[in-house]
């Protein structure tokens, strides 16, 4: 599904370089569901994004589902990312002046759906993430764990290949985390492939490997037993 | 702009984001409105002025004597001389292309004039045909003097409509009546009115050649008066007629012996020359107001692209999220234009209807001595509107394409 190899970053700041992916070789496959670890500034957002065409490898190829992903212009990068990826970040990154069903909508907006087909779909997805009965109702007037709830069925609403998490879980208590994690674990269940970024050892062990990153390089990859979130509920 | 899948997402932003729409709104209704009055003020000033100077205006261009007031080839300065037929005749030979009216004047300034018992004094003036449409003059009843006239040298006289009152009284039409000019009858065959009232119809008018006859005056008249064919623009005419006049006088002088810089004797009021300064002063007035509506359009311009600019940085984060779930640039710049003409359209428009309303409304009772019905020209402001939206859009457009084209990770790190 994903392959990276001999991935390079570096942030160009002033006169300064910083480098902070140096080499990167990766590969999932399909319906996995892995955690990315490592300290705070060790590369694991700059990863990710590189991996959700937010932003550009400075060098190393990049296939995703086939497809190499390389020098895109930005229409095609942004139709790539509609299709094949889906976000969740940990601020939610939710649209302030949307209600839940619209923005749960909003890919399909982009690509091309009529309202009501829309709004069936994303009204689909916020059943799935247990909120029908938020639809209308706006990011502010919802909980942490409601707001990465909506998130996750945004990410999901146009059937992405893979979804990306980028601490999904950072800006949750325990207990809020824990039913976020039973919802991508189930979701999982169901085939999608799912990148989870954090720094919490709990969480990672919910995935099925966990990959450390440090100073820029990968110093560990294994599988490991799954914890079902489910448990600690 | 017919997607109609696009315009939900406008009325959406709009709605949800009121006071933003509203500031927006209101810069460009308000510069509007203030442009359409300021116009209209300066159309009512325009207006005002014209009405003042139309009531004594014509192209008209007058003669007359005065003493001398140099010394030349022994003659002493302050000598009298006077114009004669040759004069006009001399005149009206060289310049005939040129003249469209010409009429000369032999004035007898108070005469007796009397109708039975009533009687008054009153100015007569022994004139030409054309002398009607240099003066102006209106006829209430009757005809003007004909060419047939001033060849018999007719005995026939156009009265003015106050001397009509004076000596008439409740006799509605005196034509065919007889009255009598320093005991002279003469046959009235028409009245006349003048728009500039009362003052100006006190006046007799005879068959020039009939009044040197009757009154002695020989070959000699008091003033000549013309006008002159218009040329294609103000300007030419302008320099016609003063060419006109420096040949006419140049004439004069050297037939009546005075020095050429004798600028006295001869007295030349050219009404063109008023126009002149008349419409220099109006296009002040218009340049002025057009100045300060270029300022305000340029006040409106930049207001909306500050807008612009504030709405794009206040949604960056909004686009990076928009273009992490796929939205293409094109569709982002789109959004931001399409919503920021529609508001400044909508906005345009009624700034617009505002100001014309205002103008509709106030301008009829706005009657001062130099404003008269303030209006503006409905097509200047309908461009002006178009101007500011085009402005805007463009203004719009760069902030818009440069956020369309940031990496969505910066524009998602934007707080
Ligand atoms: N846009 C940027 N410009 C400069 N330096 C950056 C930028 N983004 C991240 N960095 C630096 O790169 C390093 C890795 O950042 P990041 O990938 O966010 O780490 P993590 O997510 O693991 O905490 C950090 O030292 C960070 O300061
Ligand atoms: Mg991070």
């Amino acid at each position: 599904m994903i392959e990276i190899t001999d991935l390079h970053k570096s942030y160009q700041m002033g006169s300064n370089s910083l480098h902070v992916l140096k080499g990167i070789n990766f590969k999932v496959s399909q319906g996995e569901l892995v955690s990315i670890m490592g300290s705070s500034g060790s590369g694991k957002s700059t990863f990710l994004n590189i991996l959700g065409m937010l932003d550009e490898a400075d060098q190393g190829s990049y296939t995703l589902d086939g497809v190499q992903i390389k020098n895109l212009n930005e229409k095609i990068a942004a139709r790539y990312r509609n299709k094949f990826l889906g976000f969740i970040f940990q601020s939610f990154n939710l649209i302030t002046y949307k209600n839940a069903i619209d923005n749960v909508g909003l890919p399909l907006y982009y690509q091309g759906l009529k309202r009501k087909e829309r709004n069936e779909r994303a009204m689909h997805y916020l059943e799935k993430v247990g909120l029908a009965d938020w639809a209308t109702h706006l990011p502010n007037e919802l909980s942490g764990g409601q707001k990465q709830r909506v998130a996750i069925a945004r990410a999901l609403a146009s059937d992405p290949k893979v979804l990306l998490a980028d601490e999904p879980t950072g800006a949750l208590d325990t207990k809020t985390s824990y039913e976020v994690m039973e919802l991508i674990q189930g979701i999982n269940d169901e085939g999608k492939t799912i990148l989870i970024v954090t720094h919490e050892p709990d969480i990672a062990q919910m995935t099925k490997r966990i990959v450390n990153l440090k100073d820029g390089l990968i110093i560990d990859d294994r599988r490991v037993e799954q914890v079902r979130a489910k448990s600690y509920v | 702009m017919f997607n109609i899948e696009r315009w939900q997402e406008i009325f959406d932003t709009i709605r949800k984001n009121k006071l933003r729409t509203f500031l927006t709104g209101l810069s460009v209704a308000s510069g509007i409105f203030i442009l359409v009055v300021l116009l209209g003020v300066g159309q009512g000033m325009q207006n005002g002025i014209s009405k003042e100077f139309e009531d004594d205006a014509s192209n008209s261009i007058w003669v007359w004597t005065r003493p001398t007031s140099v010394e030349y080839k022994g003659l002493n300065p302050g000598r009298m001389f006077t114009l004669t037929n040759d004069d006009y005749d001399f005149i009206q030979r060289k310049h005939k292309d040129q003249i469209e009216f010409q009429s000369s004047r032999v004035r007898i300034w108070s005469a007796v004039v009397s109708h039975k018992k009533e009687s008054g004094s009153y100015s007569i003036e022994g004139i030409f045909p054309d002398f009607q449409l240099i003066e102006n003059e209106d006829m209430v009843s009757g005809r003007y003097i004909n060419q047939n006239d001033i060849e018999e040298r007719g005995k026939v006289a156009i009265i003015g409509y106050k001397i009509k009152k004076d000596l008439f009284k409740t006799i509605e039409d005196p034509t065919g009546l007889f009255i009598q000019l320093n005991n002279i009858p003469f046959k009235v065959v028409g009245v006349y009115s003048d728009k500039g009232g009362e003052r100006e119809e006190d006046r007799v008018f005879i068959p020039s050649t009939t009044a040197q006859q009757v009154f002695n005056r020989g070959q000699t008249i008091s003033n000549l008066s013309y006008t002159l064919q218009p040329e294609d623009n103000f300007e030419a005419t302008v320099a016609k007629s003063e060419e006109f006049v420096a040949s006419m006088t140049a004439y004069l002088k050297s037939k009546h012996v005075i020095a050429p810089e004798d600028e006295r004797a001869i007295g030349v009021n050219n009404s063109l020359e008023n126009a002149k300064r008349f419409y220099a002063l109006i296009f002040m007035i218009k340049a002025f107001f057009w100045w300060v509506g270029v300022c305000t359009i340029i006040a409106g311009v930049v207001g909306v692209s500050n807008i612009m600019l504030i709405i794009v940085k206040e949604r960056t984060k909004e686009i990076g999220i928009r273009k992490a779930l796929g939205a293409y640039p094109i569709s982002i710049i789109g959004m931001i234009l399409h919503e920021a003409i529609f508001v400044t359209a909508i906005a345009g428009f009624t700034g617009l209807i505002g100001g014309l309303l205002l103008l509709e409304l106030v301008g009829p009772f706005v009657e001062t001595e130099f404003i008269a019905n303030p209006s503006v020209n409905f097509n200047v402001a309908l461009t002006t509107v178009i101007i500011l939206i085009l402005a805007g859009a463009i203004a719009g457009f760069f902030p818009a394409w440069r956020a369309a084209r940031i990496r969505p990770i910066v524009a998602l790190r934007d707080e």
